[in-house]
Formats: structure tokens, C-alpha cells, sequence
């Protein structure tokens, strides 16, 4: 077991009520492995408390990337939450401490 | 082949303005785009254009035009930006002003007014599954409007063109139009001039900035970050670089993060101009620190236009103390317990309260041990001023009522502006361009 972190960069964004966070491997040929162990299901129970609907996740191999939209909850919105990362962007320091 | 260079100045309203300062004078560029415009900016916006109908424009219009101007003059740079906000044509007259008092005579300015659809409310329709807002105050409602009128005011010869609401990838597209004489109906080269747009419109994340990880991606000299341009060829493919000698980098890394940023399908990128397709994207390092970018695709544009509608959100109520040392982690949910308790009699909507240091971000990793120090924070939604305060003051009174030690109290109470999308057809919308000379 080891923490996707050590194989993957990832970066999280926000639109509306959604967030995107996109994973990168570091190394070409260890992108078969993120999209064989970074399923929607592992991340959605990662994610759990911050979303009302499993993830979508898109595979651009072009990129070795894979890109998760996460559904937040109606009043986590960028403009309405009250959270004290009202964007989201420190999602993808949640990914990165993925087991894989 | 042509080609032209374009250089992004700004990817937030409160950006760093020496980057844009090195790029207008050292970036050999014909174009400088400074995107300003958050979502909620342009309703925050609007209602100061009512208390003075001369403001509503991006609070640093001056000092950035001020810095930039005088080189763009001197090495022929034409500047684009959403610096408008609510009030486009109070910043095209301030510009001119600053163009004045700086001598340069002659310096054209247009502004593009049309995105402010308040007056339209009848014809909005709902963004996917979000219901359009009831009986609630609508605010300020914005249409993200595309790069076609952007384009025609480069046309017509302006040296700076200010906007209000604009498709933030659509600032750079429009100088691509303008600049190469693209068809705006060839899908495939809007999607690249999006691509690029995309790549540039949050200037430093491009080049180390929302990037760096020690030990895992180091960026250089991250204290004097520069921002990127594109040498844009008229195939729509483009190399991607900064000035020599700033700071920051530009890797495969740094590309492939932020082609993805704030993207959802990577299939159907959605702007007024095109649908863009990234997935066959290609990054390829040409030189070191130079990256080039090619392969977009893109689908017909769709038939509406997005709209921004600012509503009222009540007021939000935020405190914050810290405990420290030695059962800092047990006296901070005493803490917690007591403010919960005695909130319970006031109408707090949403009460959250967490501790900062262990659990405010993600909730409470299962196996962490204590922190040394720990910040409460409780934050809530109130509509009565009133109670909104009295949450504050109970925050405060964890000093003397509270568990030992409670210290480094802070407390704010701000109204809030909530954004609600919707959908507008483009025949109601009709952008106008008008120019000034200064």
C-alpha cells in the first residue's frame, strides 16, 4: 500500500455546486495503474462527507490524467458555503491521501 | 506563418501587478490579458454602481493601468480586460483619465456593454437541474458573453478594450480572431484559441503558482512568479512560455493541471465561442521552460448564453479562538459544546463549528495524533442582523466564559451574495461596443 501521492499530482477547481479534481501520474506508464485503482467508488467513500451523489470520473489517456466531478451538497456551493474552504481547493490534497 | 504573442496580465482581480509590469515590458507581446472577474465579483459590483454610478469597476483599475500603460504605449501592447465588472464604461472613462495624466494622447479605448441582463429576467430559463431563484432579492444578472465583440473592437482599432461579463477564455480568443481573421464558425481553431485561453486566463497557475508540493514539485523562485504567455501560430497551435528570468516554471506538470482546472467533461469544454474537446490535447517541451501546445478540437457553440444571477444570501457570522499547549484538542470541544449550546436559543441556520489545525478542511482523519494548537471556528447564516452579532459576542465571551485559555479571538459579519446559473437565448442579448480617445 502507498498514498497515491507518491506516483500522481492532482489539482482541484469549482464550478457552482460541482468541483472537479483532476489526477496526473507523475510517470506515463503508471497511468493503467491510477485508472485500474482510483475507481468512482474508492473515491466517492474518500470524498463521502462532501458530496450528494457518487463521482463521474472522465479518463484522458492523452494526458495520463483522469478527471472527478463531485456533486457538493446545495449550500456548499463556492458562494454559499460555510465552510472555510468555501472553493474546495484543498480537495486534492484529500485525493493525493488515497491508498492505493 | 504568423504569428502573435499574448501574455496573461492578471488571473484574479486581486492578482500580483509586477508580473504584468515584466510581461508589457519585457514579453515582446502584442496583447495583455487581465482577467479580474470571480463569479460574485460582478454582483459585489453592482451594488456599489448603485450607491455611485460612477464606480463598479475592478477596485485596482487604477493602479494596474497605471503600471502597465506606459509600456504597453511604448511597445505597442493592446490590453484586454473584464476590469469593467458592472460598470465597463466608468472604467473606459477612468482609463481615459489615467491616459491623460500619463500623455498618452491618442490611446483608444472601447468598452463592451450588453452583458447586463437584469432587465431579462423574464427569459431565463434553468441551468441544468438548478431551479431559477424565488422570492428572493435577485442582485445583479450577468450573460458570459463570448469573444465576437471583443474581436470587432480590436477591429475597429482599440488599444485597450474593457468588458463587463465575458467568458474568461473568450479575452484571449477574441485577440486570436481579431489578430489571425479566424472564422468564427471553424470550430476547431476556437477550440484551440480556447485552449489556450484556458491555459492562460489564471495567469501564475500556469507557471508554479497553486502548484508547488516540496519534495514532490518544487518551483523556483515561486517569491518572484511570472506569468505566462503564448506565441500563438494561425493554425491555433502555440508555445507556451515567460519572460526569461522570472521566476516559477513550465512543465508537462504544470499544463496538464491546468488544462483540466474548473473542467468538468474534458469532452465539452462549454464557452459562448465553442464546445471544446481537450482530450486529444498535446503538450510537447520544445526548450526548457517552453512548452508547446496543439491538438484541440471543438463543436459547434451553443445555442445560449450562461447567465450569473446575484442573489441575496443573509448574512454570515464567523468566530474564530484558539486553545494551545497541553489538552489544547479537549478545551477547544469544550468549547464547541458551550457555543452550541448557547446558540441553540438563536435563530443560526447551518451552524458549523470546526477546529482548525485537525478537522476544518476534510473532517478528522481516523488516525492523527493531537495537535499542539487548535482554532475554533464557528460559522452560521443569519437573516436578523442582530442574532448575527450575538453569535459573534458569544465567540468572544469564550475569553472570560469559556475553557482556560481561550485567546487570539476574531469575528466578522458579512452579507452574502449567493450565485444562481441560468440560461439565456442569444437573440435577447445584443453586446454593444462604444470607444473613447484619450
Amino acid at each position: 500500500m502507498m498514498k497515491l501521492r507518491t506516483i500522481a499530482h492532482a489539482r482541484a477547481g469549482d464550478k457552482g455546486n460541482l468541483a472537479n479534481i483532476s489526477v496526473f501520474a507523475y510517470r506515463d506508464e503508471d497511468y493503467p495503474m491510477l485508472v485500474e485503482r482510483v475507481t468512482e467508488e474508492r473515491v466517492s467513500e474518500l470524498f463521502r462527507e462532501h458530496i450528494t451523489r457518487p463521482v463521474t470520473r472522465y479518463c484522458v489517456p492523452n494526458l495520463c490524467g483522469l478527471n472527478f466531478v463531485l456533486q457538493r451538497r446545495p449550500t456548499d456551493s463556492v458562494t454559499r458555503s460555510l465552510r472555510l474552504d468555501a472553493h474546495g481547493k484543498s480537495l486534492s490534497s484529500l485525493m493525493l491521501s488515497l491508498e492505493i | 506563418m504568423k504569428k502573435i504573442r499574448i501574455g496573461a496580465g492578471a488571473g484574479f482581480s486581486g492578482d500580483r501587478i509586477e508580473p504584468a509590469v515584466e510581461l508589457a515590458e519585457k514579453g515582446h507581446l502584442d496583447f495583455l490579458v487581465f482577467e479580474c472577474l470571480a463569479e460574485r465579483t460582478i454582483a459585489l459590483s453592482q451594488v456599489r454602481k448603485r450607491e455611485d454610478p460612477n464606480a463598479g469597476f475592478d477596485p485596482l483599475l487604477s493602479e494596474r493601468m497605471h503600471a502597465v500603460l506606459p509600456a504597453c504605449r511604448r511597445n505597442g501592447v493592446r490590453v484586454i480586460s473584464n476590469m469593467g465588472a458592472a460598470n465597463p464604461r466608468a472604467a473606459a472613462r477612468e482609463t481615459i483619465e489615467i491616459a491623460r495624466r500619463l500623455g498618452l494622447h491618442g490611446l483608444r479605448v472601447a468598452c463592451i456593454e450588453g452583458d447586463d441582463v437584469l432587465h431579462l429576467k423574464d427569459a431565463f430559463r434553468p441551468f441544468d437541474d438548478q431551479p431559477l431563484p424565488i422570492n428572493t432579492t435577485i442582485i445583479s444578472a450577468n450573460a458570459y458573453l463570448g469573444a465576437d465583440a471583443l474581436a470587432e473592437a480590436l477591429d475597429r482599432g482599440a488599444d485597450v478594450v474593457l468588458t463587463g461579463r465575458v467568458a474568461d477564455p473568450s479575452l484571449f480568443l477574441g485577440a486570436l480572431i481579431h489578430a489571425f481573421g479566424w472564422n468564427t464558425e471553424s470550430w476547431d481553431l476556437m477550440g484551440h484559441g480556447t485552449a489556450v485561453g484556458h491555459l492562460l486566463e489564471c495567469a501564475g497557475q500556469l507557471t508554479g503558482g497553486y502548484f508547488a508540493d516540496p519534495g514532490y514539485k518544487d518551483v523556483p523562485d515561486l517569491d518572484r512568479l511570472g506569468f505566462p504567455l503564448a506565441e500563438v501560430s494561425d493554425d491555433g497551435s502555440a508555445l507556451l512560455t515567460k519572460v526569461e528570468g522570472s521566476g516559477g516554471l513550465i512543465t508537462l506538470q504544470t499544463c496538464r493541471e491546468q488544462i483540466l482546472y474548473e473542467v468538468l467533461n474534458p469532452s465539452a469544454y462549454i464557452t459562448p465561442d465553442v464546445i471544446a474537446d481537450f482530450t486529444e490535447i498535446r503538450f510537447e517541451q520544445q526548450a526548457p521552460g517552453a512548452m508547446r501546445v496543439s491538438d484541440a478540437k471543438g463543436k459547434p457553440r451553443p445555442r445560449d448564453y450562461k447567465v450569473s444571477i446575484g442573489v441575496d444570501d443573509g448574512l454570515i457570522a464567523e468566530g474564530q479562538i484558539s486553545y494551545a499547549g497541553p489538552g489544547a484538542l479537549e478545551r477547544a470541544e469544550l468549547a464547541r459544546q458551550i457555543l452550541e449550546t448557547r446558540l441553540a436559543h438563536i435563530g443560526a441556520e447551518n451552524l458549523r463549528i470546526d477546529l482548525i489545525g485537525l478537522s476544518s478542511l476534510h473532517g478528522k482523519p481516523a488516525d492523527w495524533p493531537a495537535p499542539y494548537e487548535v482554532r475554533l471556528r464557528a460559522a452560521a447564516r443569519f437573516t436578523r442582523e442582530m442574532d448575527a452579532k450575538r453569535m459573534t459576542r458569544e465567540v468572544e465571551s469564550l475569553y472570560l466564559n469559556g475553557p482556560a485559555a481561550g485567546s487570539g479571538v476574531t469575528f466578522a459579519v458579512r452579507e452574502n451574495i449567493a450565485i444562481v446559473p441560468a440560461l439565456i437565448a442569444r437573440e435577447f442579448v445584443t453586446p454593444g461596443i462604444s470607444m473613447e480617445v484619450a
